[in-house]
């Protein structure tokens, strides 16, 4: 399955809706879609990766790329992911530290700390 | 022993190929559920720091696949022909927050971030490195009697 992308507007929040598999042939088309959203002055997001099936570190280092950005504006970066298998990455490469993970689109949105 | 063998262009789609098929022949050696979601991220890291290291230094050598089972369990390697692999970093996630020019700038990953994650998900990886010969070496036990998975009917 290819990567799915869809983009809607909470209050301040984008919330950028991702479904498939990132991975190095997808994560430009991702990269793109954070850099196209900073460009355009939105600097709080929140990636919902409920519908990702695949993530490898390709994938990450767009993550963290789309949070440099953002942080460089004062703006937010959170994930929303309960897939304990996309979780692990997280885990592995220490980036739970870095994101924060909320259970639902809800969770994120209200997110203020 | 059962052997496949698969040779890559240094293309970023050929790393999905590359994974359909090494989880289809893990799953043909009979690896059980959870360590083929293990597997399908292992050579998705390997072969995607291959490809960005072939694209990057040999574009025009292809990245090579092996994945081969018998009895000591199944056997994964990634051969890739580029510079020797650097130290694994200890903490990836500040490496990848640092600034880093190489890092993401031609749509590839970092080889470094790969190997982490590959340590930190197989069991047993061994990596052999030299200028130009690298080889990722992956081992996943197999459930006593996995097999492939055919039923041969007895014909009366």
């Amino acid at each position: 399955m290819d990567l799915s992308l869809s983009t809607r507007t909470e209050g301040d929040r984008t919330v950028v809706v991702v479904g498939g598999e990132i991975d190095v042939y997808t994560a430009p088309k991702l990269r793109e879609q954070l850099i196209d959203l900073v460009s355009s002055g939105q600097y709080h997001l929140v990636v919902d990766m409920e519908g990702v099936e695949f993530l490898d570190s390709t994938g990450l280092g767009v993550l963290v790329g789309g949070l440099k950005r953002v942080r460089a504006h004062e703006g937010s970066l959170r994930l929303v992911c309960t897939q304990e298998r996309i979780l692990k990455i997280f885990r592995i490469t220490g980036l739970t530290k870095v994101f924060p993970i909320h259970t639902s689109v809800e969770e994120a949105v209200a997110a203020t700390d | 022993m059962a052997l496949v063998e698969l040779l890559l262009s240094p293309l970023p789609s050929h790393v999905r190929t590359a994974r359909l098929v090494a989880v289809a022949a893990a799953r043909r050696a009979g690896l059980d559920d959870e360590r083929v979601d293990e597997l399908r991220l292992a050579v998705g890291e390997a072969c995607s720091r291959a490809v960005g290291l072939h694209a990057r230094h040999a574009p025009d050598v292809p990245v090579r696949l092996t994945v081969a089972d018998d009895v000591s369990g199944l056997t994964l390697t990634v051969s890739d022909a580029g510079p020797a692999a650097g130290p694994v970093p200890d903490d990836p996630a500040e490496g990848m927050l640092a600034d880093e020019p190489h890092h993401g700038l031609d749509g590839h990953g970092d080889p470094d971030v790969a190997l982490a994650v590959l340590n930190g998900l197989v069991d047993d990886v061994t990596v052999k490195t030299e200028p130009g010969a690298t080889v990722v070496t992956m081992r996943w036990p197999l459930p006593a009697g996995a097999g492939p998975r055919t039923t041969i009917v007895a014909q009366r």
